[in-house]
Protein backbone atom coordinates (compact mmCIF):
# COMPACT_ATOMS: atom_id res chain seq x y z
CA UNK A 1 0.00 0.00 0.00
CA UNK A 2 1.39 3.54 -1.01
CA UNK A 3 0.71 6.14 2.26
CA UNK A 4 1.45 8.97 0.64
CA UNK A 5 -0.91 11.09 -2.09
CA UNK A 6 1.07 12.41 -5.24
CA UNK A 7 -0.33 15.45 -6.73
CA UNK A 8 1.63 17.61 -8.71
CA UNK A 9 4.38 15.83 -10.03
CA UNK A 10 3.30 13.78 -12.99
CA UNK A 11 2.02 17.70 -14.53
CA UNK A 12 5.42 18.91 -13.82
CA UNK A 13 7.26 16.43 -16.23
CA UNK A 14 4.94 16.91 -19.06
CA UNK A 15 5.38 20.33 -19.12
CA UNK A 16 9.01 20.16 -19.31
CA UNK A 17 9.31 17.56 -21.81
CA UNK A 18 7.01 19.68 -23.98
CA UNK A 19 8.59 22.74 -23.76
CA UNK A 20 11.57 21.40 -24.76
CA UNK A 21 10.71 19.66 -28.23
CA UNK A 22 8.62 21.09 -30.71
CA UNK A 23 7.64 24.46 -29.12
CA UNK A 24 11.13 24.93 -28.11
CA UNK A 25 11.94 26.81 -31.84
CA UNK A 26 8.90 28.58 -31.39
CA UNK A 27 9.52 29.89 -27.77
CA UNK A 28 13.58 30.15 -28.80
CA UNK A 29 14.68 27.67 -25.99
CA UNK A 30 15.75 24.37 -27.17
CA UNK A 31 14.64 21.60 -25.13
CA UNK A 32 17.85 20.44 -24.57
CA UNK A 33 18.43 23.73 -23.42
CA UNK A 34 15.60 22.84 -20.56
CA UNK A 35 16.71 19.02 -19.97
CA UNK A 36 17.98 18.71 -16.62
CA UNK A 37 17.11 18.12 -12.96
CA UNK A 38 14.74 20.24 -11.03
CA UNK A 39 13.47 20.72 -7.77
CA UNK A 40 10.28 22.33 -7.43
CA UNK A 41 10.66 25.70 -5.38
CA UNK A 42 8.56 26.87 -2.68
CA UNK A 43 7.34 28.94 -4.17
CA UNK A 44 4.90 27.32 -6.06
CA UNK A 45 1.41 27.14 -5.33
CA UNK A 46 -1.36 25.08 -4.96
CA UNK A 47 -4.95 25.96 -5.21
CA UNK A 48 -7.49 23.46 -5.12
CA UNK A 49 -11.42 24.19 -5.26
CA UNK A 50 -14.13 21.77 -4.92
CA UNK A 51 -17.43 23.73 -6.36
CA UNK A 52 -20.68 23.74 -4.22
CA UNK A 53 -24.50 23.13 -5.87
CA UNK A 54 -26.36 26.45 -6.44
CA UNK A 55 -22.99 28.31 -7.25
CA UNK A 56 -20.82 29.64 -4.66
CA UNK A 57 -17.63 29.51 -3.54
CA UNK A 58 -17.06 25.81 -2.81
CA UNK A 59 -14.55 24.84 -0.49
CA UNK A 60 -11.28 26.56 -2.16
CA UNK A 61 -7.46 26.85 -0.61
CA UNK A 62 -3.92 25.70 -0.95
CA UNK A 63 -1.82 23.64 0.37
CA UNK A 64 1.69 25.72 1.54
CA UNK A 65 4.49 22.99 2.33
CA UNK A 66 5.13 20.65 -0.02
CA UNK A 67 8.53 18.68 -1.88
CA UNK A 68 9.12 17.58 -5.32
CA UNK A 69 11.68 16.86 -8.17
CA UNK A 70 11.30 16.43 -11.99
CA UNK A 71 13.63 15.41 -14.51
CA UNK A 72 13.28 16.79 -18.32
CA UNK A 73 14.67 14.30 -20.80
CA UNK A 74 16.64 16.56 -23.65
CA UNK A 75 16.68 13.68 -25.92
CA UNK A 76 12.87 12.40 -25.48
CA UNK A 77 10.49 13.95 -23.67
CA UNK A 78 8.08 11.34 -22.80
CA UNK A 79 10.81 9.76 -20.37
CA UNK A 80 10.90 12.93 -18.13
CA UNK A 81 9.30 12.44 -14.24
CA UNK A 82 8.77 14.55 -11.61
CA UNK A 83 8.04 13.00 -7.90
CA UNK A 84 6.01 15.14 -5.38
CA UNK A 85 5.11 15.15 -2.61
CA UNK A 86 2.60 17.51 -0.44
CA UNK A 87 1.57 17.83 3.48
CA UNK A 88 -1.86 18.48 3.67
CA UNK A 89 -1.54 19.19 7.17
CA UNK A 90 -0.55 22.67 5.36
CA UNK A 91 -3.84 23.48 3.92
CA UNK A 92 -4.97 26.66 4.21
CA UNK A 93 -8.52 27.61 3.81
CA UNK A 94 -11.04 30.40 4.19
CA UNK A 95 -11.45 30.16 7.55
CA UNK A 96 -9.77 27.46 10.40
CA UNK A 97 -13.21 25.49 10.51
CA UNK A 98 -12.92 24.34 6.98
CA UNK A 99 -8.80 23.61 7.54
CA UNK A 100 -9.68 21.82 10.86
CA UNK A 101 -12.21 19.94 8.45
CA UNK A 102 -9.97 19.21 5.90
CA UNK A 103 -7.45 17.56 8.47
CA UNK A 104 -9.97 15.98 10.10
CA UNK A 105 -10.47 12.06 9.45
CA UNK A 106 -13.50 13.35 7.10
CA UNK A 107 -10.78 14.31 4.83
CA UNK A 108 -7.38 14.31 4.53
CA UNK A 109 -6.90 12.12 7.76
CA UNK A 110 -3.54 13.64 8.56
CA UNK A 111 -3.22 12.49 11.62
CA UNK A 112 -3.04 8.56 9.82
CA UNK A 113 -1.32 10.13 6.60
CA UNK A 114 1.12 12.61 6.72
CA UNK A 115 1.81 13.17 3.35
CA UNK A 116 -0.22 13.03 -0.34
CA UNK A 117 2.28 11.72 -3.47
CA UNK A 118 2.09 11.76 -6.93
CA UNK A 119 4.50 9.69 -8.98
CA UNK A 120 4.80 10.12 -12.70
CA UNK A 121 4.50 7.12 -15.59
CA UNK A 122 3.66 8.81 -18.26
CA UNK A 123 4.34 12.13 -19.89
CA UNK A 124 2.86 12.88 -23.42
CA UNK A 125 3.61 15.99 -25.27
CA UNK A 126 0.31 17.52 -26.53
CA UNK A 127 1.44 20.92 -27.84
CA UNK A 128 4.26 23.03 -28.66
CA UNK A 129 4.52 23.67 -24.44
CA UNK A 130 1.67 21.62 -23.34
CA UNK A 131 1.99 18.33 -22.31
CA UNK A 132 0.12 15.57 -19.85
CA UNK A 133 1.58 14.03 -17.16
CA UNK A 134 -0.32 10.45 -15.81
CA UNK A 135 1.12 9.03 -12.93
CA UNK A 136 0.13 7.39 -9.55
CA UNK A 137 -1.63 9.36 -7.11
CA UNK A 138 -1.66 7.92 -3.35
CA UNK A 139 -3.84 9.70 -0.76
CA UNK A 140 -5.13 8.13 2.47
CA UNK A 141 -3.85 5.05 1.49
CA UNK A 142 -5.17 4.94 -1.73
CA UNK A 143 -3.13 5.03 -5.31
CA UNK A 144 -5.13 5.33 -8.10
CA UNK A 145 -4.09 6.96 -11.90
CA UNK A 146 -4.07 10.46 -12.28
CA UNK A 147 -3.86 13.12 -15.30
CA UNK A 148 -3.09 16.61 -15.00
CA UNK A 149 -2.33 19.36 -18.12
CA UNK A 150 0.75 20.91 -18.07
CA UNK A 151 1.61 24.40 -19.94
CA UNK A 152 4.70 26.22 -19.72
CA UNK A 153 5.04 29.47 -18.74
CA UNK A 154 8.02 30.56 -18.25
CA UNK A 155 11.50 29.64 -18.75
CA UNK A 156 15.15 30.11 -18.50
CA UNK A 157 18.63 29.14 -17.55
CA UNK A 158 18.25 28.21 -14.40
CA UNK A 159 14.31 27.89 -13.56
CA UNK A 160 11.27 26.95 -14.93
CA UNK A 161 7.36 27.27 -14.73
CA UNK A 162 4.37 25.75 -15.77
CA UNK A 163 0.52 25.96 -14.81
CA UNK A 164 -0.51 22.82 -14.25
CA UNK A 165 -4.61 21.81 -14.12
CA UNK A 166 -6.83 19.01 -12.99
CA UNK A 167 -9.43 17.01 -12.00
CA UNK A 168 -9.46 14.71 -9.50
CA UNK A 169 -12.65 12.53 -7.87
CA UNK A 170 -12.08 12.67 -4.20
CA UNK A 171 -14.20 9.64 -3.47
CA UNK A 172 -12.32 6.84 -4.38
CA UNK A 173 -10.17 8.09 -2.04
CA UNK A 174 -12.54 7.63 0.67
CA UNK A 175 -13.06 11.25 0.61
CA UNK A 176 -16.43 11.68 -0.58
CA UNK A 177 -17.68 13.25 2.75
CA UNK A 178 -20.23 16.76 1.56
CA UNK A 179 -21.66 14.65 -1.66
CA UNK A 180 -23.63 16.20 -3.40
CA UNK A 181 -23.79 19.11 -1.52
CA UNK A 182 -20.04 19.82 -2.51
CA UNK A 183 -18.65 18.28 -5.80
CA UNK A 184 -16.96 14.96 -6.09
CA UNK A 185 -14.66 16.60 -8.36
CA UNK A 186 -11.67 18.63 -6.99
CA UNK A 187 -10.15 21.17 -10.00
CA UNK A 188 -6.21 21.58 -8.80
CA UNK A 189 -4.60 24.69 -10.43
CA UNK A 190 -1.26 24.44 -9.61
CA UNK A 191 1.36 26.79 -10.65
CA UNK A 192 4.47 25.15 -10.40
CA UNK A 193 8.19 26.27 -10.15
CA UNK A 194 11.41 23.89 -10.99
CA UNK A 195 14.99 25.58 -9.64
CA UNK A 196 17.71 23.65 -11.96
CA UNK A 197 20.16 21.26 -9.45
CA UNK B 1 -64.10 13.65 9.83
CA UNK B 2 -60.73 15.96 8.01
CA UNK B 3 -62.44 19.20 10.01
CA UNK B 4 -62.29 19.70 13.63
CA UNK B 5 -65.70 19.55 15.47
CA UNK B 6 -67.15 21.28 18.38
CA UNK B 7 -66.03 18.38 20.13
CA UNK B 8 -62.94 17.04 18.78
CA UNK B 9 -60.46 17.00 16.31
CA UNK B 10 -60.28 16.19 12.90
CA UNK B 11 -57.58 13.81 11.16
CA UNK B 12 -56.16 16.83 9.34
CA UNK B 13 -55.50 18.72 12.91
CA UNK B 14 -54.41 14.86 13.96
CA UNK B 15 -51.89 14.42 11.47
CA UNK B 16 -50.41 17.60 11.46
CA UNK B 17 -49.92 17.67 15.84
CA UNK B 18 -48.26 14.28 15.56
CA UNK B 19 -46.30 14.85 12.28
CA UNK B 20 -44.75 18.16 13.85
CA UNK B 21 -44.21 16.70 17.25
CA UNK B 22 -42.29 13.90 16.06
CA UNK B 23 -40.60 15.92 13.85
CA UNK B 24 -39.34 18.31 16.75
CA UNK B 25 -38.50 15.37 18.71
CA UNK B 26 -36.26 14.07 16.23
CA UNK B 27 -34.40 17.32 15.35
CA UNK B 28 -34.29 18.17 19.19
CA UNK B 29 -32.27 14.49 19.19
CA UNK B 30 -29.99 15.11 15.73
CA UNK B 31 -29.15 18.73 16.99
CA UNK B 32 -28.12 17.49 20.67
CA UNK B 33 -26.17 14.76 18.89
CA UNK B 34 -24.48 16.80 15.98
CA UNK B 35 -23.60 19.78 18.74
CA UNK B 36 -22.78 18.05 22.04
CA UNK B 37 -21.07 14.83 21.45
CA UNK B 38 -17.85 14.30 20.20
CA UNK B 39 -18.64 12.27 17.16
CA UNK B 40 -17.01 11.51 13.67
CA UNK B 41 -16.50 14.47 11.66
CA UNK B 42 -18.65 12.67 8.75
CA UNK B 43 -21.25 11.70 10.80
CA UNK B 44 -21.55 15.22 12.01
CA UNK B 45 -21.46 16.76 8.78
CA UNK B 46 -24.51 14.35 7.52
CA UNK B 47 -26.12 14.80 10.79
CA UNK B 48 -26.25 18.61 10.30
CA UNK B 49 -27.82 18.45 6.47
CA UNK B 50 -30.39 15.58 7.57
CA UNK B 51 -30.90 18.26 10.50
CA UNK B 52 -31.44 21.68 8.36
CA UNK B 53 -33.81 19.07 5.55
CA UNK B 54 -36.44 18.08 8.40
CA UNK B 55 -35.96 21.14 10.35
CA UNK B 56 -37.59 22.67 6.29
CA UNK B 57 -40.00 19.93 6.75
CA UNK B 58 -41.24 21.28 10.33
CA UNK B 59 -41.25 24.81 9.37
CA UNK B 60 -43.41 23.84 6.44
CA UNK B 61 -45.25 21.81 8.34
CA UNK B 62 -45.61 24.28 11.17
CA UNK B 63 -46.90 27.05 8.29
CA UNK B 64 -49.70 24.55 7.21
CA UNK B 65 -50.26 24.06 11.19
CA UNK B 66 -50.50 27.72 11.69
CA UNK B 67 -52.59 28.85 9.13
CA UNK B 68 -54.90 25.96 9.62
CA UNK B 69 -55.19 26.87 13.62
CA UNK B 70 -56.07 30.40 12.42
CA UNK B 71 -58.92 29.33 9.98
CA UNK B 72 -60.09 26.20 11.15
CA UNK B 73 -62.57 26.03 14.60
CA UNK B 74 -60.69 24.48 17.55
CA UNK B 75 -63.36 22.22 19.85
CA UNK B 76 -64.28 23.38 23.05
CA UNK B 77 -62.66 23.48 26.09
CA UNK B 78 -63.13 20.13 28.56
CA UNK B 79 -65.88 20.73 30.46
CA UNK B 80 -63.82 19.97 33.39
CA UNK B 81 -60.83 22.50 32.70
CA UNK B 82 -60.93 25.62 35.46
CA UNK B 83 -60.86 29.05 34.36
CA UNK B 84 -57.17 28.85 34.40
CA UNK B 85 -56.45 25.82 33.26
CA UNK B 86 -58.38 26.63 30.76
CA UNK B 87 -55.86 29.84 30.05
CA UNK B 88 -53.06 27.77 30.54
CA UNK B 89 -53.87 25.50 27.98
CA UNK B 90 -54.53 28.27 25.61
CA UNK B 91 -51.09 29.71 26.46
CA UNK B 92 -49.03 26.85 26.37
CA UNK B 93 -50.84 25.85 22.74
CA UNK B 94 -50.30 29.58 21.27
CA UNK B 95 -46.78 29.63 22.44
CA UNK B 96 -46.23 25.75 20.89
CA UNK B 97 -47.54 27.24 17.59
CA UNK B 98 -45.20 30.14 17.97
CA UNK B 99 -41.82 28.49 18.88
CA UNK B 100 -42.68 25.69 15.93
CA UNK B 101 -42.49 28.24 13.38
CA UNK B 102 -39.94 30.63 15.15
CA UNK B 103 -36.86 27.94 16.35
CA UNK B 104 -36.83 26.34 12.55
CA UNK B 105 -36.70 30.00 11.64
CA UNK B 106 -33.93 30.88 13.43
CA UNK B 107 -32.29 27.46 12.44
CA UNK B 108 -32.97 28.98 8.63
CA UNK B 109 -31.00 32.12 10.01
CA UNK B 110 -28.27 29.92 11.55
CA UNK B 111 -27.53 28.26 8.22
CA UNK B 112 -27.77 32.06 6.13
CA UNK B 113 -25.63 34.20 8.27
CA UNK B 114 -22.83 31.13 8.69
CA UNK B 115 -19.08 32.34 7.05
CA UNK B 116 -19.28 28.54 5.58
CA UNK B 117 -21.99 29.23 3.49
CA UNK B 118 -23.02 25.67 3.27
CA UNK B 119 -25.78 25.22 0.81
CA UNK B 120 -29.24 23.85 2.28
CA UNK B 121 -29.54 21.29 -0.28
CA UNK B 122 -33.28 19.90 0.91
CA UNK B 123 -32.92 16.41 1.00
CA UNK B 124 -30.31 16.56 -2.18
CA UNK B 125 -33.28 17.78 -4.39
CA UNK B 126 -33.24 21.51 -4.11
CA UNK B 127 -31.45 24.24 -3.02
CA UNK B 128 -33.25 26.11 -0.38
CA UNK B 129 -31.99 30.34 -0.91
CA UNK B 130 -30.49 31.50 2.29
CA UNK B 131 -32.18 34.05 3.84
CA UNK B 132 -30.73 37.81 3.25
CA UNK B 133 -28.84 37.75 6.39
CA UNK B 134 -25.34 39.65 6.94
CA UNK B 135 -22.50 36.92 7.12
CA UNK B 136 -19.91 36.97 9.59
CA UNK B 137 -19.21 35.18 13.10
CA UNK B 138 -21.18 37.59 15.35
CA UNK B 139 -24.08 36.93 13.15
CA UNK B 140 -23.50 33.30 12.81
CA UNK B 141 -23.15 32.82 16.93
CA UNK B 142 -26.27 35.00 17.51
CA UNK B 143 -28.61 33.06 15.07
CA UNK B 144 -27.10 29.80 16.73
CA UNK B 145 -27.94 30.92 20.41
CA UNK B 146 -30.80 32.05 19.80
CA UNK B 147 -31.79 29.08 17.75
CA UNK B 148 -30.47 26.90 20.75
CA UNK B 149 -32.36 29.00 23.37
CA UNK B 150 -35.65 28.92 21.27
CA UNK B 151 -35.32 25.22 21.50
CA UNK B 152 -34.68 24.76 24.79
CA UNK B 153 -37.98 27.00 25.94
CA UNK B 154 -39.76 24.92 23.23
CA UNK B 155 -38.62 21.71 24.47
CA UNK B 156 -39.94 22.60 28.33
CA UNK B 157 -43.03 23.28 26.97
CA UNK B 158 -43.34 20.02 24.78
CA UNK B 159 -42.47 18.75 28.53
CA UNK B 160 -45.06 20.69 30.00
CA UNK B 161 -47.59 20.19 27.69
CA UNK B 162 -46.85 16.44 27.33
CA UNK B 163 -47.19 16.35 31.49
CA UNK B 164 -50.36 17.65 30.87
CA UNK B 165 -52.05 15.69 28.46
CA UNK B 166 -51.04 12.51 30.68
CA UNK B 167 -52.03 14.26 33.91
CA UNK B 168 -55.44 14.72 31.75
CA UNK B 169 -55.47 11.20 31.08
CA UNK B 170 -54.11 9.37 33.79
CA UNK B 171 -55.17 10.95 36.98
CA UNK B 172 -58.34 13.30 35.45
CA UNK B 173 -59.37 10.00 32.88
CA UNK B 174 -60.86 12.70 30.88
CA UNK B 175 -60.75 12.89 26.84
CA UNK B 176 -57.67 15.16 26.58
CA UNK B 177 -55.24 13.22 25.10
CA UNK B 178 -57.92 10.90 23.26
CA UNK B 179 -59.08 13.40 21.30
CA UNK B 180 -55.80 14.24 19.99
CA UNK B 181 -55.50 10.53 19.03
CA UNK B 182 -58.50 9.68 16.91
CA UNK B 183 -60.82 11.84 15.34
CA UNK B 184 -64.20 10.86 16.67
CA UNK B 185 -67.19 13.24 15.25
CA UNK B 186 -69.20 13.64 18.19
CA UNK B 187 -66.92 12.66 21.16
CA UNK B 188 -67.95 14.74 24.00
CA UNK B 189 -68.31 15.13 27.15
CA UNK B 190 -70.83 12.11 27.73
CA UNK B 191 -67.94 9.80 26.61
CA UNK B 192 -65.28 11.22 28.83
CA UNK B 193 -67.53 10.75 31.86
CA UNK B 194 -68.24 7.27 31.20
CA UNK B 195 -64.53 6.58 30.67
CA UNK B 196 -63.61 8.21 33.83
CA UNK B 197 -66.32 5.70 35.78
Amino acid sequence: MIAVRQLALKVLLPLALAATAAPAAARAPALADAAGNYRIARSSVIRFNVPQVGGGGGIAGQFTRFTGAFRIDGRNVQRSSVEFTLYPDSVRARERRVEDFLRSSAVFDTASFQTVTFRSTRVTQTGPDTATIEGALTARGKTRRERFSVALTDWNRRTISFTIRGNIRRAPYGMDVGTPIYSNVVSFDMNISGVRR
Amino acid sequence: MLRNSDHGFGAITIALHWTIAALILGLMLIGFVMRRMEIDPVLQFSLYQWHKSFGFTALGLAFLRTGWWLVERSPQSLPSLSAVEDDAARFTHLMLIALSTLVPLAGWAVASASTLDIPSFYFNLVVIPHLPLPKSEVSEAFWAFAHAMLAYVMLAIVAIHTAAALYHHIVRRDSALRRMLRSKAGAGGADIVAKGK
